[in-house]
């Protein structure tokens, strides 16, 4: 990995909140959606940044509320010195050129009636690099052989290409631009096992070759844990712990990052005999609604009645650079606080967001 | 005798026109009542199909399938559609991928759990209700009486697989074939699902399929794995066995392309070149051969035998990683 110092970016407080809107003639806003509620981080350049959580925990949101894809209700982006939040029109757009995306899906996300010439081709012409057809023709052979795909793959549709190599053209179509950081949403969970290793390895390669600096979204934390220098742990809409990726699977502070590593599976029974698992009760609570103070306190296995519920913790630095926010991290740690257990609440997908259904009278009370 | 005995189990898909397409290739395991048995594999590989060919639940047209499914001794092949409909769900029950596509999105959770008790058992609605009660309650549903009323939309991707549980072991059947059961939940709630999964069928002593790409969920609950390739079974070992000494080029290979959250950083991954585009029919040669590093000639020369190995498995495999050679 190449060590430079200085953030390439940073997020200051970002909040993305979406409105639900109801109502036939007026659009009325009944509630919002907190997908992203005050996060701040900093990348570094030419670092790995991994963001992990369960879906709906804001991380997608986060990635897209970065790069302005969604529109952050408030808070700052500040990228290589410049406030992005700030920027408008044209100088927006041409600030995109340095910040390129790849995404889960290459089926859904290339156009199938282009060619791949013509999807690495159309990020060039917008940003008026493709004047000189030598020239373009170079860097696009130049591009595709980065990514591990013969020259003549440019003539061809997405949908001759397997899956594996979908995603080398998703990459490529970042690359091209020739960007200095790349946001990554899940770049690899719709790929098969053997086909996941092989585009993780392309991704470290292009990293040690340009130094890029990558954001990594991903639910599946050994995939995070291999490529990222740094993670941070999101839930819901909050960085719950960031530490380095060594010290956060070494020993994970926050109660939720503990129970989301006890609970992948490890292929090796051994290992899988004899771990205990944190069972989290219940599930995600909504983000229309969520708790009040620490978000995480409802399904926490060491919530205390204090502070818990009506205080919402900040992420701090609890020991060199490994940041928690978590009331009682140092007691957990020291095991000066117990687990105990936690009733199950029950979470609707439709919390909050509209009337809750009447129960059915359909049912005879035994 | 084996609970369920599969032999020779070949699927052939047949579409006017076309070259017709082997999906599952006289694929042969067997179940032992209370056992976990294990089919991984990648997408492709035929493990959703084979569970698909034993109960029955393939398309009338359009496929063609041979060979044997012994469930007790008896050909569930060769059965009336009427008797095969008696023992689905009676006796040998199954759990999908995405619980909210197999759950009626009309009918309300109570009433589809209910069904099946009437219909196996006899029961008039209302007792069957009481005891659909019961049932969400010990799959881990908060408020059982409540959820009997609602729909699927109602309630989350956890509960909605927990109701399908609740559902697969209604009848308390000797069989239970679960198809990625936990590929369409988060972790946190893919642990909750496993561990009940277990513990029932430790309770019950229900024998269980368990079919899944994920070889982590194979490493905590399977007795024995059968690892599936371009329609055939490669490898089949005990579960400490395969983990710790893979034998096939291709399970060794899978073992070591994963990354694990206990394993040092900073390491490059062993990835398999190519994609299962690049198999060759096994007419041919072992399918797997264009994707090989242990490539021999004979790979090229038919399909390679299934052979018994010395620590009881099974390995398809001319060229097989040296014994001595732990993954990692």
């Amino acid at each position: 990995m190449t060590e430079e110092t200085g953030p390439l970016i940073e997020l200051r407080d970002v909040k993305v909140h979406f409105p639900i809107k109801s109502g036939l003639l007026f659009d009325r806003t009944v509630g919002y959606v907190y997908a992203v509620d005050g996060v701040s981080l900093s990348i570094r350049k030419g670092e790995t940044y991994g963001l992990v959580g369960e879906s709906g925990c804001g991380k997608s949101t986060l990635g897209r509320g970065l790069l302005r894809l969604v529109e952050p209700t408030d808070g700052e982006i500040i990228f290589d010195g410049t406030d992005v939040r700030a920027l408008k029109g044209e100088a927006m757009r041409q600030s995109r050129r340095r910040m390129q995306m790849i995404f889960q899906d290459p089926l859904s996300s290339l156009d199938p009636r282009q060619s791949v010439e013509s999807l690495l081709v159309e990020g060039l012409k917008a940003h008026g690099l493709a004047g000189d057809k030598a020239e373009t023709n170079r860097r696009l052979r130049e591009t595709l052989e980065a990514v591990g795909l013969p020259a003549s793959a440019l003539g061809k549709y997405p949908h001759e290409f397997s899956g594996g190599q979908r995603q080398r053209i998703g990459i490529a179509r970042a690359l091209v631009l020739n960007p200095d950081l790349i946001v990554a949403d899940e770049p690899v969970s719709a790929l098969d096992v053997s086909i996941q290793a092989q585009v993780l390895n392309l991704l470290e390669d292009l990293q040690n070759e340009r130094g890029l600096t990558y954001l990594i979204i991903a639910h599946d934390l050994a995939v995070v844990r291999h490529i990222a220098d740094t993670v941070g742990v999101m839930y819901l809409g909050g960085l719950v712990e960031e530490a380095s990726s060594d010290d956060l699977y070494r020993e994970p502070m926050h109660p939720y990052t503990r129970a989301l590593m006890s609970a992948v599976p490890v292929p090796d029974p051994v290992v899988e005999d004899r771990r205990e698992r944190i069972l989290l009760a219940g599930d995600l609570p909504s983000p229309t609604n969520p708790p009040s103070g620490c978000r995480f306190h409802t399904r926490c296995p060491w919530a205390q009645p204090t502070r818990c519920a009506d205080e919402r913790p900040e992420l701090r630095d609890v020991v060199g650079g490994h940041r928690v926010a978590c009331h009682f991290a140092e007691d957990i740690a020291a095991g000066r606080i117990r687990p105990h257990e936690v009733e199950v609440e029950l979470v609707r997908p439709t919390d909050g967001t509209g009337p809750v259904d009447p129960p059915g009278e359909l049912i005879p009370t035994p | 005798m084996s609970l369920l005995d599969v032999r020779d189990l070949s699927v052939v898909f047949q579409r006017r026109g076309e070259r017709p397409f082997t999906a599952v290739d006289k694929v042969s395991f067997s179940v032992e009542p209370g056992q976990t048995v294990g089919l991984v594999g990648e997408s492709g590989c035929g493990k959703s199909v084979t569970s698909l060919a034993i109960m029955g639940l393939l398309p009338k047209r359009g496929n063609k399938v041979t060979g044997e499914v012994l469930f007790e001794g008896t050909d569930l092949l060769k059965l009336r559609p009427d008797d095969m409909r008696d023992r689905r769900g009676r006796e040998i029950s199954m759990i999908f991928q995405d619980p909210l596509s197999s759950l009626n999105p009309v009918i309300p959770i109570g009433v589809q759990v209910a069904e099946v008790l009437e219909r196996h058992q006899g029961r008039d609605r209302k007792q069957a209700l009481r005891e659909s009660r019961d049932l969400l309650d010990a799959v881990g549903i908060p408020d059982p009486q409540r959820r009997l009323s609602e729909y699927p939309h109602q309630i989350s991707g956890g509960m909605r697989q927990r109701a399908l549980i609740a559902i697969a072991l209604a009848c308390k059947p000797r069989l239970l074939i679960a198809d990625e059961p936990t590929t369409a939940l988060d972790v946190t709630i893919q642990a909750q699902i496993l561990t009940l999964l277990k513990q029932l069928v430790d309770e019950t002593g229900t024998a269980l399929v368990m079919i899944t790409h994920d070889l982590g969920v194979v490493a905590g609950l399977c007795d024995t794995v059968n690892v599936l390739y371009g329609g055939k079974v490669v490898e089949r070992a005990r579960r400490h066995e395969l983990f710790a000494h893979a034998r096939h080029p291709y399970t060794h290979g899978l073992l070591n392309s994963v990354p694990r959250l206990d394993s040092p950083r900073g390491e490059r991954l062993h990835a398999i070149r190519g994609s299962v585009s690049d198999n060759i029919p096994w007419a041919e040669g072992c399918a797997f051969a264009p994707r090989c590093d242990n490539v021999v000639d004979a790979c090229l020369e038919g399909p390679p035998p299934l052979e018994p190995t010395a620590s009881g498995g099974d390995l398809r495999c001319n060229n097989p990683v040296s014994e001595e050679v732990a993954v990692r």
